[in-house]
């Protein structure tokens, strides 16, 4: 089994990762087949990035650094969309362009 | 019987309206034994299916934010995470109703303990949730929905009142809640009568009760000469609204016969089809937000034209007042509005805003002037507070035709006129002599001038536009705007609400734009100054 592919993130957008950016979230990360997860620590607790419920839960406020690994065929496509998606203030335009 | 009590809230949206309560939201289920695991397991199951299919149906009669929350919703339940703990607590035991009702409680408390807003604001759509799957559980979905009804409850899901019949009447009274909520605009559009902040002294287990969405407060258990008393209140309400529609197609004129332009403040294209265009003289403030869904794309140039000319369609000749992009303050929009303002009302918002991201004002500045030539078409810029924000946005818009122009494209400048919403623009209009109109904005200008925000619940009693600042304020712009041959008028909420209107009246003002409900209240009102 391969390594995780890992990437970490700052939640710039002033309300963070809330509900409707959650939704786009986890559907985007759901597009992958890789296993994707998200935390809020490097060293965890590590949650599914494709469940909107663990998603919400972690609370990624404004300010709050987001961690993302991702291990599969298409790790570094999730990984690059998904931090994009973040990075981008979950503007899901750039984000497409930016993945391609 | 319950011995007869009065309730004090505030308003939310006016109207009387005496019925039946229906508690909402307290829904707890009288805990069963559980029964066999398999069959618990496939109740909760289709209970969260059909909770999704009736979430799903609402959201395609749906658009904008009330979409995107059901959209939230109906995530959150195909979640298999919130399920799953809800099955795996039935397999050690739990009825279908206890098991989902845990697993919801402690997902809640995780919402609730939150420090930020954002995440604790929430715990309410996974209340909405929660109650939902507990009453299919129960075999109550129908019953919530019953028309005639006065509903209450902590605060309201806005998928409840989207789904509630109110054909036959019906009140919301609610402990908490807002005026400025999602739920107050949905009821004073409807003509919901509406009563909040009623807090713990709502006792409950009344099963008649009056609300009184004018005064803002609620009658549980009233006695007989009481309901009686208010039934003939709401009949002369009732019978004032009579009145007021054989206003509705008439020309406004005062009792002298001085005729008085009343306009209407539009949100939403779709607003447009249920209204007769030879009942107003045009749309005094079209807002322009609803092209930019929060969080979805921005509109191109092509959209945002198509949408402005069939507004234009619509008023025939009429004046549409198109005002350009309001976002920030109680409009955030993801991906333009600043982050992280501790007070964004004050911040970059409205023209300041649209001036900091030339590449959308422009977008909106070009549709505007290619539309123009399909009527009537004036621009209005929010937030105004420096000359030069009009300058610069006028050059803008010049640039945007003589670019048009040289394209090919057919365009025409429309006036530029600017909203009067921030004190120092109130207090000194002459800076603004080149302005086309002046819009009065009251509901901005009254929350600057009394220092009280308006999203902020515990200054709500300093929101009160029947100020004697404001009154002068209002007077010495339409004075300046008469003897300037600028036209002024007036937008706010202010315009809508009857015992403001003499006030305006002695102001000097001629032109009003009023929400469409209020329409022929105001003309009616108007008619007896």
């Amino acid at each position: 089994m391969k390594d995780w592919l890992m990437k970490s993130v700052v939640v710039t957008h002033s309300i963070g990762l809330h509900a409707r950016p959650s939704v786009k979230f986890t559907k985007l990360a759901k597009g992958f087949s890789s296993a994707v997860e998200v935390a809020r620590s490097l060293t965890g607790p590590w949650f599914n990035a494709k469940s909107i419920v663990k998603v919400m839960a972690i609370k990624a406020g404004k300010g709050s650094t987001l961690h993302l690994r991702a291990r599969g065929s298409d790790a570094g496509d999730a990984i690059t969309t998904l931090s994009g998606f973040v990075a981008s203030e979950f503007d899901e335009d750039r984000t497409n362009a930016a993945s391609g | 019987m319950l011995p007869a009590v009065e309730i004090r809230g505030r308003p939310a949206s006016e109207g009387i309206f005496s019925g039946p309560v229906v508690a909402l939201g307290a829904t707890r289920i009288a805990s069963r034994p559980a029964r066999d695991a398999a069959l618990e397991r496939s109740e909760l199951v289709s209970a969260i299916s059909a909770a999704i299919v009736t979430i799903f149906t609402l959201a395609a009669k749906n658009v904008g934010d009330a979409a995107d929350i059901l959209e939230f919703q109906i995530a959150m339940l195909e979640d298999d995470a919130l399920k799953a703990r809800a099955l795996a607590a039935i397999d050690q035991g739990a009825s279908a109703a206890d098991a989902w009702w845990t697993t919801l409680e402690s997902e809640i408390a995780g919402y609730v303990s939150s420090n930020d807003d954002n995440f604790s604001a929430r715990a309410a759509d996974l209340k909405d949730i929660r109650d939902r799957v507990m009453r299919t559980l129960a075999g109550e979905a129908l019953t919530q929905m019953q028309s005639g009804s006065i509903f209450v409850s902590d605060d309201l899901a806005p998928t409840l009142f989207l789904e509630t019949d109110w054909s036959q009447g019906g009140a919301i009274a609610l402990k908490h809640g807002s005026s400025s909520s999602h739920v107050a605009i949905l009821a004073r559009s409807r003509g919901v009568p509406m009563v909040i902040d009623l807090g713990e002294a709502w006792p409950g287990n009344y099963e008649h009760a009056i609300v009184d969405g004018t005064a803002g407060l609620v009658l549980a258990a009233p006695a007989p000469a009481l309901v009686e008393a208010y039934t003939k209140r709401s009949a002369a309400e009732t019978a004032q609204r009579d009145t007021d529609r054989q206003f509705l197609m008439k020309a406004a004129r005062r009792r002298n016969g001085a005729r008085i332009d009343v306009l209407l403040n539009i949100a939403r294209v779709e607003e447009l089809e249920q209204i007769d265009p030879a009942s107003c003289d045009g749309i005094g403030l079209m807002r322009s937000e609803f092209l930019f869904r929060d969080g979805a794309a921005l509109p191109d140039e092509e959209e945002q034209y198509q949408a402005c000319r069939s507004m234009l369609k619509w008023a025939d000749g009429k004046p549409v007042t198109i005002r350009t992009l309001d976002v920030g303050g109680d409009k955030p929009h993801r991906g333009l509005t600043g982050e992280g303002k501790s007070n964004p009302f004050l911040g970059l918002r409205g023209v300041r805003l649209t001036l900091a991201r030339p590449d959308v004002f422009r977008t909106q500045l070009r549709a505007l002037a290619r539309a123009a030539i399909h009527g009537t078409l004036k621009i209005m810029l929010p937030m105004v507070t420096l000359p030069r924000e009009l300058e610069q946005s006028a050059v803008l818009l010049d640039q945007c035709v003589s670019e048009l122009q040289d394209e090919g494209k057919a365009c025409s400048r429309p006036p530029l006129g600017i909203m009067v919403e921030v004190p120092a623009v109130a207090i000194a209009p002459e800076l603004f002599a080149k302005a086309a109109f002046f819009s009065i904005g009251t509901n901005d200008l009254t929350q600057f001038v009394m220092a009280s925000s308006r999203d902020e619940t515990s200054a709500a009693d300093l929101q009160d536009a029947d100020h004697p600042a404001i009154a002068r304020l209002i007077a010495g712009v339409t004075a300046y705007g008469r003897a300037n041959q600028i036209p002024v008028s007036l937008c706010g909420d202010m315009a809508s609400v009857p015992r403001h209107l003499p006030l305006l009246m002695e102001a000097g003002l001629t032109s009003l734009s009023v929400a469409p409900a209020a329409l022929a209240r105001v003309k009616s009102a108007l008619s007896r100054i």
